[in-house]
């Protein structure tokens, strides 16, 4: 095994631990939010989760990013030959 | 060594052209809904049937949500955004078939998907405000902003792409995982799990179209909508 091999697993795992750290926190911001808003005004619950689905997929994008970083470092990584 | 999500498995060569297993099932679903729509669709009256009713509450569903997304007349968009929610649920919730891997698990399929979407915008901007109209848009709100919204208007498609398949290729390699680590029962639950995601995902893709096709149509993005719903 190469260094390169073994950097680059390593990285992957960082990339997905450290990646999931911020949207996590993120979401759970906004869904107590959401709550918190619905909790209020429950009328309006069907607006607030329609807002807070497509919120939530903008906030999760950046975690996938990640994922995908460490799947390319680990099936299509160009220093591997 | 477990097969990476990024590559394709060449089933056949059609001449010089090699079909992979993804196309395959795009077009077997694309039949199945083809199919599906022509049967339903065969003898409709004004007195609906049960399967019309149904149909026409699904229909109805669709129309409800981009006239509450777009904040427009919902006609001249509901068969391509419906279009594109049904073909991604099928899409996804294909995997519940034992042997077939969901076509948007492969990041072919959903650029293509994303294509559409980034095409579809120019299309309805410019046939609802002109050329001119729909390159004014870029110079919302300053001259300063027209190179981040170019940017903006690719990495929105981008990031639609990058989203459906990360969520649903990561479904399908959790459960590959658990199966090969305990095949009975174990996976069930994710797989369950791996249904709501891809209905949500489906929802997602779908109401982003209508929100970037809606922004390009009436204008201003969001905070315009926001303002006309305030007054």
């Amino acid at each position: 095994m190469s260094w390169n091999e073994i950097a680059s697993i390593v990285s992957a795992a960082f990339a997905v631990s450290f990646g999931a750290l911020g949207p996590a926190l993120a979401e759970g911001r906004s869904v107590a939010a959401a709550m918190d808003a619905i909790a209020r005004q429950p009328e309006a619950a069907g607006t607030l989760s329609r807002t807070l689905f497509v919120g939530l997929a903008m906030i999760e994008t950046t975690a996938i990013y990640c994922l995908v970083v460490a799947l390319l470092l680990l099936f299509a990584n160009p220093f591997i030959h | 060594m477990m097969r990476s999500p990024l590559a394709t498995k060449t089933l056949f060569t059609l001449g010089p052209v090699p079909v992979s297993e993804t196309i395959v099932v795009t077009w077997g679903l694309m039949a199945v809904l083809a199919l599906a729509a022509w049967f339903l669709t065969r003898s409709l009256s004004a007195r609906p049937s049960r399967g019309q009713a149904a149909i026409e509450l699904v229909v109805g569903t669709i129309e409800d949500q981009i006239r509450s997304t777009m904040r427009v007349a919902p006609r001249p968009y509901v068969s391509m955004i419906g279009t594109l929610f049904l073909f991604i649920l099928t899409a996804n919730w294909s995997s519940l078939l034992p042997g077939i891997e969901p076509p948007t698990a492969h990041i072919e399929t959903d650029a293509a998907l994303g294509l559409i979407v980034f095409l579809a915008t120019i299309y309805f901007g410019v046939q609802a405000r002109g050329l001119g109209g729909y390159l004014k848009t870029f110079a919302e709100p300053t001259m300063v902003m027209i190179p981040l919204n170019l940017v903006e208007s690719i990495t929105r498609t981008f990031s639609l792409i990058v989203r459906l398949f990360g969520n649903i290729m990561s479904a399908v390699f959790i459960i590959a995982i658990m199966l090969s680590l305990a095949g009975l029962l174990v996976p069930i639950p994710l797989m369950a799990l791996d249904l709501l995601t891809g209905a949500v995902q489906a929802y997602i893709f779908t109401i982003l179209a209508a929100v970037f096709i809606g922004s390009a149509v009436s204008g201003g993005g969001t905070s315009a909508r926001e303002e006309e719903e305030a007054s």
